[in-house]
């Protein structure tokens, strides 16, 4: 059958029948049809769907708005309807409409209120983090008294997790970060006739600065977004509620154990890092600028000092500390939705970077002043 | 007429065999419970139903249509024919509740703006809740109020197929006794078929039609509540024995 509205007017009396099916799908079919009464003068409708075929609750609602305006406007409406489903359907959104209220409009905010309330935001944010870090001063100071209390299975999970894990793409990151710096440099060299330099240059950059900030910058990478991520999802999940109420500290069994790890193996990261990046330095030095490996060691030996060395990997407990902290703290801080937790890790990678960078410029400030 | 035939299902996780030949088949117009112990694979079939989940083997057939091998067209016409209601509403987090609802008929439908807020203003009164809470976050509302947004938004289309996955579960007694009779009244009004899988005894004994029981990866039984005690089977004597005593 067609779905079709017949409209019929005759002295004032307005006459509108329905065929076919009024459903969502076919309403704005209808309400097109209807626009041709708007300008037509009537006191009196009726509304007859007698002949419908079918009607759902939206082409009910339709109608009872219909009639709504009508009534609005004090013009007598009479609805026929004939079949008793028909009849209930509409029954049902007239006792629910009936009922129910508009919507309010969702408050609107004036731009004051919003920059007002990022700032608190942020503010509170801050707090909530010095919170956190008290915290884990506090269950540091009550869980490392004895030796007995650390949890070395947890730890040695999250070194292998974390960190072992990690030792291949660190290692390929930095001796290509290696080959790139001494690619790079050759030809600037080259043309001083300087060769030889090539080998302070890379002793003392990779060692001092770029070793140590790539593998924090992987290290984030991967293993910061992932606590970040993991102990989300335990949250949203309800596994760190039900820790606590067993009476499991989270920051025992979670936290410390991912920050002691991370904290342990970062050094030796940082010295895989160091020896994959002067390799690949000495690769270019080799074919690029004729240095020997011999050559190259030897003269590795004479011009770079130890310190070098020791102030790279001294960095690593402290980045490794930043990183594992601030993943925990935004892993902790997700909300009971799924939104949440792709926010907080994006936000743990950025902040733990951002952090990293700037506590190796205060590391850079410091030991220059110290002439180490 | 048969809404969905299910013949001879069998499904397959790894080496676990979860349904090992299931026939059942739901007629027009049912109340359908799918009932059975933990793990037997009650949520698993009715996924299967709703073509989120492969069966190993067998057929399925919703409304006509074999959902082996279904094509993409096919799909999605059957998907606007039925609606889920999941076991903890399944919202969209970044939606309001409002919107929530209004979302299928935003998708799917011409309709004007202001014919879906009426429509969306009847379907949240209809589950019950208050105009209100139409502009909070599912983060923002209760368990109970999410089941509900969620029926809202399964039923936004008027759908004539209805899959509830334990709708009364984390209700409270007074809103599952409303939902069952909620459920009775759509089936009256809409001529809606509505398969559910539940643990609620009540409401098993208040809405279902009819039931299968699944068992032992088979069909226990299938029929109706009456002739339920009647079978041989641990799971039935449990769950059912207690109101012989």
């Amino acid at each position: 059958m067609q779905n079709k509205v017949l409209i019929d007017l005759q002295n004032e009396r307005l006459l509108l029948t329905f065929e076919g099916e009024l459903t969502l799908y076919t309403i704005p079919e209808v309400e097109n049809r209807l626009q041709e009464i708007k300008n037509k003068i009537f006191n009196s409708v009726i509304l007859d769907c007698t002949g419908l075929a079918s009607l759902d609750t939206a082409g009910a609602i339709f109608l009872y708005d219909f009639q709504k305006k009508f009534q609005n406007k004090n013009i007598e409406v009479k609805l026929l309807l004939q079949e008793a489903n028909h009849q209930e359907t509409f029954l049902l959104v007239q006792k629910n409409i009936a009922h129910s209220r508009d919507f309010q409009p969702a408050k609107r905010k004036f731009f004051l209120e919003n920059i007002g309330e990022v700032f608190y935001n942020y503010y509170k944010g801050f707090l909530s983090f010095l919170y956190f870090f008290g915290q884990l001063f506090a269950s540091n100071m009550r869980y490392i008294t004895s030796l007995k209390n650390i949890r070395f299975k947890e730890i040695a999970f999250e070194v292998n997790e974390s960190a072992i894990r990690a030792l291949g793409i660190i290692s390929l990151t930095s001796f290509l970060i290696g080959l790139v710096v001494a690619y790079q440099s050759a030809y600037q060299l080259k043309i001083y006739g300087a060769n030889i330099f090539i080998v302070d240059m890379l002793g003392i950059s990779i060692f001092r600065e770029l070793a140590p900030l790539i593998t924090a910058i992987v290290i984030a990478g991967r293993s910061g977004s992932a606590y970040a991520a993991q102990i989300g999802a335990m949250k949203i999940t309800q596994e760190l509620d039900a820790m606590k109420t067993m009476g499991f500290e989270p920051f025992a069994f979670l936290v410390l154990p991912r920050i002691i790890a991370l904290v342990i193996t970062m050094p030796i990261l940082i010295f895989v890092a160091d020896i994959m990046a002067i390799f690949g330095g000495m690769i270019v030095a080799n074919i690029d600028l004729n240095i020997t490996p011999s050559l190259f060691i030897d003269r590795f030996n004479e011009v770079i000092a130890a310190k070098h060395f020791y102030v790279g990997i001294v960095k690593g407990p402290f980045f490794a500390f930043l990183i594992a902290s601030i993943g925990i703290y935004r892993g902790l801080m997700v909300k009971d939705d799924t939104q949440s937790i792709g926010f907080n890790t994006t936000k743990s990678v950025v902040e733990s970077i951002f952090a990293v960078i700037v506590c190796d410029a205060v590391f850079s400030i410091a030991f220059t002043n110290l002439g180490i | 007429m048969a809404v969905i035939k299910v013949r001879d299902v069998r499904t397959v996780f790894g080496k676990k065999i979860v349904h090992d030949g299931l026939d059942l088949t739901i007629n027009e117009g049912e109340i359908y419970g799918l009932l059975g112990p933990s793990g037997c694979g009650k949520t698993t079939l009715l996924r299967e139903m709703v073509l989120l989940q492969h069966i190993s083997g067998g057929t399925i057939e919703v409304l006509d249509k074999k959902l082996n091998n279904i094509s993409e067209s096919d799909a999605q016409s059957l998907r606007q024919q039925w609606g889920v209601l999941f076991q903890f509403g399944a919202l969209f987090s970044s939606l309001t509740l409002k919107e929530n609802v209004a979302l299928p008929l935003v998708e799917y439908t011409k309709l004007s703006r202001k014919m879906i807020d009426d429509i969306v203003k009847f379907k949240i009164n209809l589950v019950g809740l208050k105009p209100e809470d139409a502009n909070l976050y599912p983060s923002e509302i209760s368990g109970g109020m999410k089941k509900k947004a969620g029926l809202a938004r399964a039923l936004a289309m008027d759908p004539k197929l209805l899959f509830l996955d334990e709708p009364t579960s984390g209700l409270d007694p007074i809103s599952a006794r409303e939902f069952d009779n909620l459920i009775l009244q759509l089936r009256e009004m809409l001529g809606l078929t509505i398969v559910m899988v539940s643990h609620d005894l009540e409401s098993i004994y208040n809405t279902l039609d009819k039931v299968a029981i699944i068992d032992n990866k088979k069909i226990a039984y299938e029929g109706t509540l009456q002739g339920v005690k009647e079978v041989k089977s641990d799971f039935i004597q449990t769950f059912f024995g207690r109101e012989n005593e």
